[in-house]
């Protein structure tokens, strides 16, 4: 092995700014360069696998004719709105189930219980409880977000430590305090890592909540361009997803150093 | 010491049992008395699995125990409070708080106004040499200083006894030092009344007017020794005939101890 790249593969030792960028980059240009010569080489057929430009192109028309901000639009607030609606009652519960045995004994069986059902084989259920228009898109990202946020956030009630809200006890606190400013803040980072998380995870369930009677959504686009066998229409779609992923992540990350900069990575 | 009237703090009898996962009975103590008088400096010294963890948890009330009484000030105890301000062996400081509002906290509380809370806080701050910390946040202090903040906010509630279960045991040995004369400096100026646990032999001797030796399995003590060194107390005592000599009988008695225990343990042939 080369002696200069011996410092490069040492486990969790840290490597200088500009070789991981410099590596990143390389990844990402690789795989884009790797897409180019299959495309324009055309080693795979067109209809497979559009080229990057014919991608631009329908990037550019959707935004000429509106559809694609408006799929956007439509999509986002799917997501935001079962997202929202889990974490307001998981965040809660989640640190109830956390911390006291009674409400893990009520609620964990359950959870566990609905936390493996695959998210699509509750969609007929849902269609004839909540109907085929928004509210069922909803309910399936929240059912997708809920339960899996109910134990995360369970867990991390659970590793705060005894010893914080002991020594809370030895300082006057009663109950209700140590639970208010003692337990609730203690979870706090774990909160928002889990709900970064599960933000993405409400993502990847948008297909499947776009997969009953949807006219408009990203997922709708994407299974929409499927069936006129246009691959650039789905490479956008899977594309601004992922872009909008990468950017509500990158938000979140800001978002909770700025709420909790004692606990800031 | 004051010897008449009755103890600032009594164990009497104390005994704490549970079952184990198999159900059998464990003891974790069994027969514990002891008193601590009004401004005594108490050690109890004991090998780890002793119980010594376990007797400070029941006088702050966090648990209770299964036989026997623990009175302070002559009202038994029958849960944490106030009163009984406790240092902890990990770290305990709430992360979301700066080291002025976590030695704050038990005057928050408590109701106490902004003014006297910030007043009292920069007092005992100061006491532990933390002067222009205070708008730090515990992930940015080093496990000394750490303990440091834990012991002001200790003091600024003004317990009546001041429990402190292994405080310096995570901390690597130059710390620890420094600790413990902060700890004597702090001692001699306040008289404050404390109970100390450590299965270090010499910080024991070091800080305390008493050392209790407990035994383990089950825990009990073993043996009391009245620390004669003269006060102020300093680490350079810690090399004196006089020292040495306390040291070699707590040595002594602890070392039967762990023979014994190891003679329980091994299988019997």
């Amino acid at each position: 092995m080369p002696a200069f790249l011996d410092a490069y593969l040492a486990p969790k030792k840290d490597i200088p700014r500009r070789a991981y960028l410099t590596v990143s980059t390389l990844v990402a240009s690789a795989i884009l360069a790797l897409w180019c010569v299959l495309s324009y080489g055309e080693m795979v057929r067109n209809d497979f696998l559009p080229t990057p430009d014919q991608v631009v192109t329908a990037a550019i028309s959707g935004l000429n004719d509106g559809s694609l901000p408006l799929n956007t639009t439509v999509s986002v607030t799917e997501i935001m709105s079962g997202f929202i609606i889990a974490s307001v009652f998981a965040v809660p519960l989640g640190i109830l189930m956390g911390s006291f045995k009674i409400a893990e004994a009520a609620l964990e069986p359950v959870t566990n219980f609905v936390r493996y059902l695959p998210v699509s084989a509750l969609i007929p259920l849902l269609i004839l409880w909540v109907g085929i228009d928004i509210t069922e898109k909803i309910s399936v990202i929240f059912i997708g977000t809920f339960f899996q946020q109910l134990i995360l956030i369970a867990d991390v009630a659970r590793g705060v430590p005894q010893d914080l809200l002991d020594v809370s006890y030895t300082l006057g606190a009663n109950r209700r305090t140590v639970v208010a400013r003692v337990l609730i803040p203690a979870t706090l980072p774990g909160v928002m890592d889990t709900l970064r998380v599960t933000l993405g995870w409400a993502w990847t369930y948008l297909v499947v909540a776009e997969l009953v009677a949807a006219n408009k959504g990203l997922g709708y686009f994407i299974l929409n361009s499927m069936r006129g066998l246009f691959t650039d229409q789905i490479f956008l779609g899977i594309m601004v997803i992922g872009l909008l992923g990468l950017i509500t992540d990158q938000l979140f990350k800001l978002l909770r150093n700025w709420l909790l900069p004692w606990a800031a990575a | 010491m004051n010897l008449a009237g009755p103890p600032k703090l009594r164990i009497e009898n104390v005994a704490l049992r549970f079952a184990s996962r198999t159900g059998a009975p464990v003891t974790a103590l069994e027969n514990i008395s002891l008193d601590v008088a009004d401004k005594e400096f108490s050690v109890i010294v004991g090998p780890s699995g002793c119980g010594k963890t376990s007797l400070l948890r029941l006088v702050a009330g966090l648990i209770e125990p299964t036989e026997g009484t623990i009175t302070l000030d002559s009202r038994r105890i029958s849960g944490p409070g106030k009163d009984r301000g406790m240092v902890f062996q990990s770290y305990t400081l709430f992360p979301w708080l700066t080291v002025q509002h976590n030695v704050e906290f038990g005057l928050r509380i408590a109701g106490v106004s902004a003014a006297l809370r910030r007043e009292t806080a920069q007092r005992f701050i100061a006491q532990v040499g933390l002067n222009g910390f205070e708008r730090l946040y515990p992930k940015q202090l080093s496990g000394g200083m750490m303990q440091r903040v834990a012991l002001a906010r200790a003091l600024a509630n003004d317990p009546a006894v001041l429990l402190m279960d292994e405080p310096f045991g995570a901390l690597d040995s130059q710390t620890r030092s420094l600790m413990q004369e902060l700890l004597l400096d702090i001692w001699q100026a306040s008289h404050k009344t404390v109970l100390f646990i450590t299965h270090d032999i010499d910080e024991s001797i070091l800080l305390g007017d008493r050392v209790y030796v407990m035994t383990a399995r089950p825990g009990r003590i073993k043996e009391m020794v009245e620390i004669t060194l003269p006060r102020p107390r300093t680490v350079e005592m810690l090399t004196t005939d006089a020292f040495m000599a306390i040291k070699r009988r707590i040595m002594h008695s602890i070392h039967q101890e762990a023979m014994r225990s190891l003679a329980i343990e091994a299988p019997s042939t």
